[in-house]
């Protein structure tokens, strides 16, 4: 009897403890910094420019994220995280929020405990080749040599598509991004194969990008989103929401340049006046978010099209599967009522 | 025919015959002396001049040393483009701490070679006042680097990263870890049971896993025993375990050096009645660390280059910056230049400790001398 009074007791204090917590958004708020866990390196998506400050897609929506939420996109602590730690970095708490291209999977959704708010860019796995070769279809490679990663699913994927359609391939079996970069370069195999946005940032190394070129096909879904913790919903929300405010930016023509004169009119379309605070926003306040939040994160990063223009363009990615539905992409986005 | 006769023992020196010394005898006697000899002098003469007017080429005459891109470089000339490196040496040098604080990090520098002096040469003047700074030098540095005290700017660790990142670790991993390696081998030589069950067994562990295995363990498992949101800063982690690593090694480098004093010595000691301590302080460390120097520094330089390894769980060392300076779509595609400079710094730093360790070895080779 006793045992099961200490037993209530302290699972009592510990439900207690747990409900005093501070929220993610409080503790922010308090450090008056996010902290946002970042690729190390990826061109495109997150590098430091001369000055030592990170730019690019996956730092964009960091800053998206402060801007909201802090009302300054300076306002982060970038930690720099390598695929391998970049789960247990989230995990104990390092940052909270990881915006580091990771793809969206059900063990790592469900099994890792973590909370993937959307997909921020669609890739997936392609082929490059030289123009040379002549080849405009990934059917048309039967026989050739393909340069490819060890111990990653594109090689599962690779042999699955192959075997799917029948032709015969030589795999060159590689260790590093930069391995395959040499090789491909030297002829050594005539075809490589990893992320499609992977692809375009290699091409952009060689001297001569113009000689090579990225194959329609698409073998593999990798969604990249941006992972928070699981347990804290209100937190979720608001990355969430932050993600959808830069594409509903898109969607109605709410640029960084027009967003303040937006704002301060009363537009016919009453979507933009909810989300630039001129109309009242139901259950906002439950956010703990500020009317003007969507102003801050669009005037201060820009819309979805802005963001991938500035940094993904200069790769000579294309919008594809990453434009909006209405202009044939995936990016679809529940209205804001 | 005339033919100068001497006195015995007044034959004066003649000179060598002409064409034997001097740079014309030295030239014919090692690259012409046959004709297969000659054939690969000039072979080799030939090559060697392509080979260098290349190098030079690339690294120098056709280098561009400021451009704003890569494709601004190519358009200057087509050699290395070391405007990366030029762009960048904030990085390389700093990471990412702000440049406004960027001079505590200097001060730091340059103070650390007044605090290692007395340490490392004996015979400086005024050594004994050096050592009272060389005992307070690592709480000044902490103070300055991290600051957060005296109205310093506190830093965030996560904007570490660069040459500085490398020294720091590489400096805090050699200096704990020497003590704590002479510890251990003592403590394996120990007649108590538990002390060199103790220290077999962190020895033993430490060299039986590898480096990068206790980077994983510092950089995720110890987040698992330590309740969220506590900031153990990932620096003093990787820290110990660096320390901790080496430790193993320097222990069983010492122990080579203990066993490798002749026994005799000991019992002199154990005749004059000295205990445990005087005979570790006054026979054994002095002759067992002289020995051990190369093996010591050996390690110490494996220590200094393993710090690269940090990037692998995303701390940004030169190497880790030279990484991001490539995912610039500005400088994509430069790693040739990038990881040359950054082979260079460790080369010097490498090279350095190397010499002075020939240096210390030979000031203290007294008997052998």
């Amino acid at each position: 009897m006793k045992t099961k009074m200490l037993l209530a007791g302290v699972t009592a204090g510990v439900m207690f403890a747990g409900s005093v917590l501070a929220s993610t958004l409080d503790d922010v708020r308090a450090r008056g910094k996010l902290n946002c866990i970042i690729n190390t390196g990826l061109a495109g998506f997150a590098a430091p420019d001369d000055k030592g400050n990170w730019t690019g897609f996956d730092v964009d929506f960091c800053r998206a994220v402060a801007a909201a939420t802090l009302g300054d996109a300076d306002k982060v602590n970038y930690t720099t995280a390598t695929g391998k730690t970049r789960f247990t970095k989230l995990a104990a708490g390092e940052g909270e929020l990881l915006s580091r291209n990771t793809t969206w999977t059900f063990s790592r959704d469900v099994d890792l405990s973590q909370t993937f708010i959307g997909v921020n860019y669609y890739d997936g796995q392609g082929f490059m080749v030289p123009k040379a070769l002549g080849v405009k279809s990934a059917k048309g490679l039967d026989g050739a040599s393909v340069c490819i990663q060890t111990g990653t699913t594109t090689e599962l994927n690779l042999a699955e598509f192959f075997a799917g359609n029948n032709i015969k391939y030589n795999p060159v079996p590689i260790e590093t991004n930069a391995e395959a970069q040499e090789l491909y370069k030297a002829g050594r195999c005539d075809v490589y194969t990893t992320d499609a946005s992977g692809l375009y940032a290699t091409m952009m190394s060689f001297d001569n990008p113009s000689d090579h070129m990225v194959l329609p096909e698409i073998v593999s879904k990798e969604p990249l989103g941006p992972v928070v913790r699981h347990g804290d919903d209100q937190w979720a929300d608001i990355v969430a929401w932050v993600l959808r405010a830069m594409m509903a930016g898109e969607e109605k023509g709410i640029t960084s340049k027009n967003v303040k004169e937006l704002a301060a009119k009363d537009n016919k379309d009453k979507e933009i006046n909810r989300l630039l605070g001129k109309d009242p926003l139901q259950g906002l306040s439950k956010l703990g978010l500020s009317p003007d939040w969507a102003v801050n994160v669009i005037s201060q990063v820009g819309n979805y099209q802005e963001s991938f223009e500035k940094h993904l363009f200069p790769l000579t990615i294309k919008r594809g599967m990453n434009a909006l539905y209405r202009d044939g992409g995936l990016h679809y986005i529940p209205p804001i009522k | 025919m005339s033919e100068k006769t001497y006195k015995p023992g007044n034959y004066p020196d003649l000179p060598p015959p002409p064409g034997t010394v001097g740079v014309y005898g030295w030239i014919r006697q090692n690259l012409f002396s046959s004709i297969s000899n000659s054939l690969l002098t000039i072979i080799s003469v030939v090559l060697l001049y392509y080979l260098i007017d290349g190098i030079i080429g690339w690294f120098f005459l056709d280098a561009v040393f400021d451009a704003d891109s890569k494709i601004a470089c190519r358009k200057i000339d087509d050699g290395a483009c070391w405007a990366v490196i030029t762009r960048r040496v904030g990085q390389f040098v700093y990471g990412f701490y702000p440049e406004a604080e960027r001079w505590r990090i200097d001060i730091t520098f340059l103070t650390m070679f007044i605090a290692f002096a007395p340490l490392l040469y004996p015979d400086i003047p005024k050594r004994k006042w050096l050592l009272y700074f060389s005992v307070f030098y690592p709480f000044f540095a902490f103070v300055l680097i991290m600051g957060g005290y005296f109205g310093l700017q506190k830093i965030e660790y996560s904007l570490f990263g660069g040459f500085m990142l490398t020294v720091i670790l590489g400096v805090c991993g050699i200096v704990c870890s020497l003590p704590l390696g002479i510890l251990l081998a003592l403590g394996r030589q120990s007649n108590l049971t538990v002390v060199r069950t103790l220290s077999v067994c962190f020895i033993e562990f430490m060299r039986g896993v590898p480096l990068i295995t206790l980077l994983f363990v510092a950089s995720s498992m110890l987040n698992y025993f330590l309740p969220p949101g506590t900031n153990f800063s990932i620096l003093v982690r990787v820290i110990i375990m660096f320390t901790f690593f080496s430790a193993a090694y320097i222990a069983e480098v010492i122990r080579g050096g203990i066993q490798a004093i002749p026994k005799g010595q000991y019992e002199a000691a154990d005749a004059l009645g000295m205990n445990y301590w005087q005979k570790t302080r006054f026979i054994t460390l002095p002759q067992a660390l002289k020995i051990s120097i190369p093996g010591i520094v050996n390690t110490f330089i494996g220590l200094y280059k393993d710090t690269t390894l940090v990037v692998v769980i995303g701390l940004l060392d030169p190497l880790g910056i030279g990484r991001a300076a490539l995912a610039d779509t500005k400088w994509n595609g430069l790693s040739t230049e990038t990881y040359l400079f950054v082979a260079l710094f460790f080369f010097v730093s490498c090279f350095a400790m190397s010499r002075y360790s020939l240096w210390l070895e030979n000031k203290l080779n007294t008997d052998k001398k």
